[in-house]
């Protein structure tokens, strides 16, 4: 092979090789690490799968906190408004965790449908709305005005 | 008072100018008229004013609260000390892209004063290009971000304020070095795409591009530094590096640009890797680009996403889309006639070089994957996802060990050709001395894990092989000192940068492994126990600020039963938002910082507390400064100026001109004939 041919035969093989390299070290990894969002009407219907790492999110229900006074335990209830889950927590919530407030959680759904929370997310401005609650919320107000709807048809 | 508007004209004729610069000097270069070609540099002067007019007047505007501005309304107050008025002026969306196009306009000027001795045609191409891209940001600020919108009649009487998270040092300095970085690649990709439209990809232009590079480079790295010190101390919760898409969208480049800086080198001292190098130039601005539209568009959430307002996404994705496919088709129609006949060995310094533009570009691809892929998805509508941390350290922390422990054989190897055996007996004793020291780093900090073990070893590594070499280098005859004095601004700035990576490597291994973490719950007179250190509560107050009231706290840091500092953390409630944050204390050190920071409340005389010790991670942010530090000496060689002044007088260059001009219309003009004979 002419010697050039064959310089630009290596240079083409070592990248092949590394970016076979990244895509497979990618793929790997993210199938591992990827977190699923659900909101609270998927999680009580059963949806989301228990002991995966997943994502959860909604309002803090008004009145719902609960604080362990001897420990940093918390728990606390997220609402679409139309279901909601029991979020359990140990650790420090962030500034703008508040009743009333869109958070995102990441963790585990127990067997007894609690979402064991290692991370809570609200956001960095207090007119902030996760994405993920914004869209869940209007599913779920959606869902309730079919719902209304039916019902009206019906008592009609 | 009208002034207000007056910005807004400024902006306005700013644009006009720019659509000249981008089309004048081009046509002029490439019909070889010089009338056409001599205005490219009063053009970029005018535009640089009318520019720096409009951010002059929004500065004032916040200076002196006028409030009927409506931006100034959304982020200022008048409680606010003067230098966060100032930065206010690029705290919010409309401001931060003015500051990105007075920088833009800046490095355009920049070229334009420091180009004297380059060939005309190149300098009219460069300018013309950037005009280009000026005027699609102009665009963008004058039809969809006005920073000079009114609240008529009814001004409000006070401002909404500026978000506190970004009341604060870092945030004053943190965007106009990032912009100063990602607005500076534009400037290589103009020598690109020059390069490209003139058929001259040559050692030339690579030594015209390198400083320029270089340099948004270094102005990039401090930025991104800056941006994870800020994130450290001032978020509150004292991490460093979040892989966070708005994080990642600013490495990407730095990724990109840190393969084009190396490719760089070799294409000027080698005059191989020419297509990959202007490749790597189109694809780094192009991420330039990816980012700020990431961070602009709304498309993330984040304290960066000012507003989310999708006709501003469409646009800056228009305008990446119009940038990226048509470099990309210049690219596919030019960079073939360039034919390199120089041979390298397959163990040379060549070939280390490529291996690191491998790994570089491998890494930049992954974190593109894992920014990216979320995104697509969404917006595909196939479902909500994110992400973790752990994709990432999972499979970037191998490449970076990889590509650190290359980087030590490489300093050794030379260009062309180096002997496998030589280099192995070479790498003995550095080796050797490598491991040692690791080894009893990780005896220091005690406990082992093979992670850390790597870590500080590829950190060690690199750093003895950068010095071994400078050692090798400075001997001779007349003495070391004289030695270590003939060596050039560009190998210590060089050096420097291989070190300051060896210090961030070492603190990101160090913190990451050895740091400790705990929150604790906290009544007045607890001790609580980390690692070596003793906290203890002593204290709780109140105090009043400039524009909030803050609940602080006081914690005695004890080790050994001996005080070693004192922290104050706060929780703050900012008067005009209503909005609480947490302002940490950190105990800094070279070796290692302490840390505390007051959550919230639990009972009447209960805190939660998080308290940390994080060894070794003010490497990160000074390996970075380090690091940057090399890139700006690197420039200062005093080789970019000799052969500049050694280029030929001007009508020759002029001549060269019409030369150059001419291959660009051939090509253009063969397909044409062609295609005319076969039919």
């Amino acid at each position: 092979m002419h010697p050039i041919r064959k310089k630009r035969l290596t240079i083409v093989l070592f990248l092949l090789a590394g970016l076979a390299v990244a895509v497979g070290l990618s793929t790997y990894a993210l199938r591992q690490n990827i977190n699923l969002f659900y909101d609270p009407t998927q999680i009580a219907a059963g949806d989301a799968p228990a002991d995966v790492r997943i994502r959860a999110g909604g309002m803090v229900e008004e009145g719902s906190v609960l604080r362990d006074t001897e420990s940093l335990k918390v728990a606390f209830k997220v609402t679409d408004f139309t279901e909601s889950v029991t979020v359990e927590y140990v650790g420090i919530l962030p500034d703008l965790f508040a009743e009333g407030q869109g958070i995102v959680a990441m963790g585990r759904l127990n067997r007894e449908g609690v979402f064991l929370a290692d991370q809570v997310l609200a956001k960095h401005d207090e007119n902030y709305m996760p994405p993920e609650v914004a869209d869940a919320l209007a599913k779920a107000s959606e869902s309730r005005d079919i719902a209304a709807e039916a019902t009206k048809t019906l008592t009609n | 008072m009208m002034y207000p508007e007056l910005g807004q004209f400024a902006l306005i004729l700013a644009l006009l100018l720019a659509v000249l610069l981008s089309v004048v000097p081009l046509v002029g270069s490439v019909t070889g008229r010089d009338s056409l070609q001599a205005f490219a540099r009063p053009l970029t002067a005018g535009m640089f004013v009318f520019v720096a007019v409009a951010f002059g007047i929004l500065t004032y505007a916040f200076m002196v609260d006028d409030f009927s501005v409506a931006y100034v309304a959304n982020n200022s107050n008048s409680l606010l000390p003067w230098y966060y008025k100032f930065s206010a002026v690029w705290g919010g969306h409309e401001g931060s892209l003015l500051l990105w196009i007075l920088m833009l306009a800046g490095w355009t000027l920049a070229v334009a004063v420091f180009s004297q001795r380059l060939p005309t045609v190149m300098v009219s191409q460069v300018l013309s290009v950037l005009g280009f891209v000026c005027v699609g940001f102009l665009l963008f600020i004058v039809m969809t971000s006005n920073p000079f919108e009114r609240i008529l009649p009814n001004i409000p009487t006070d401002g909404a304020d500026l978000n506190p998270l970004l009341q604060d040092f870092g945030l004053i300095i943190h965007p106009p070095m990032l912009y100063m970085g990602y607005v500076g690649f534009s400037v290589t990709f103009a020598f690109a795409i020059a390069a490209l439209i003139n058929g001259r990809l040559d050692a030339a232009w690579a030594r015209w591009s390198r400083p320029w590079t270089t340099v948004a480079w270094a102005f990039l790295t401090v930025g991104i530094a800056l941006g994870s010190w800020w994130a450290y101390y001032e978020l509150g919760w004292g991490g460093w590096w979040f892989w966070d898409p708005v994080e990642n969208a600013s490495l990407l480049p730095w990724l990109s640009g840190t393969a084009l800086i190396h490719s760089l080198a070799v294409t000027e001292k080698r005059g191989v890797f020419k297509s990959w190098t202007v490749l790597l130039a189109i694809v780094t601005f192009a991420l330039s680009l990816l980012g700020t539209f990431l961070v602009r568009s709304g498309v993330l959430t984040s304290v960066h996403a000012f507003a989310s307002d999708p006709e501003r996404g469409t646009f800056l994705l228009a305008l990446l889309a119009i940038t990226v496919v048509g470099s990309l088709i210049l690219y596919a129609v030019r960079a073939p006639t360039v034919h390199v006949r120089v041979r390298y060995g397959s163990m040379s310094r060549e070939i280390f070089l490529l291996l690191n533009n491998v790994m570089l570009v491998s890494a930049t691809l992954l974190v593109a994957v894992g920014t990216l892929y979320p995104l697509v998805l969404d917006s595909l509508d196939m479902g909500k996802l994110s992400i973790g941390e752990p994709f990432f350290n999972l499979t970037f922390t191998p490449l970076a060990i990889a590509a650190g422990l290359l980087m030590g054989v490489g300093i050794f190897s030379r260009w062309k050709k180096t002997d496998a055996g030589w280099l192995a007996r070479k790498l003995l004793w550095p080796l050797a001395l490598s491991i040692l020291i690791s080894a009893a780093a990780i005896v220091g900090y005690g406990e082992f894990k093979i992670m850390a073990f790597l870590g500080i070893f590829t950190a060690v590594w690199v750093a003895v092989a950068t010095c071994w070499d400078l050692w090798d280098k400075s001997n001779s005859r007349k003495g070391r000192i004289h030695g270590l004095k003939r060596q050039s601004r560009s190998y210590y700035g060089m050096v420097l940068g291989h070190l300051g990576l060896a210090m961030i490597i070492a603190g990101a291994t160090v913190v990451s492994n050895y740091g400790i973490e705990r929150d604790v719950r906290m009544e007045l007179g607890d001790v609580a126990t980390v690692g070596d250190y003793q906290f203890v509560f002593t204290d709780v107050g109140q105090r009043q600020g400039a524009n909030f009231t803050a609940a602080y706290g006081g914690f005695d840091v004890l080790l050994d039963g001996r005080k070693v500092a004192e922290l104050h953390p706060e929780k703050r409630q900012y008067s005009v938002g209503m909005s609480v944050m947490t302002e940490a204390d950190i105990d800094a050190g070279f070796t290692r910082d302490i840390f505390v920071a007051i959550g919230e409340r639990i009972s009447d005389n209960a805190w939660a507390i998080r308290l940390q010790y994080k060894p070794l991670i003010r490497w990160l942010w000074l390996g970075a400064f380090i690091t940057a530090l090399g890139g700006f000496l690197a420039v200062s060689d005093k080789r970019y100026r000799i052969r500049e002044r050694a280029t030929e007088p001007k009508a020759k260059l002029d001549d060269s001109g019409s030369l150059v001009a001419s291959p660009l219309m051939t090509s253009a003009t063969t397909p044409v004939m062609t295609s005319e004979a076969r039919s």
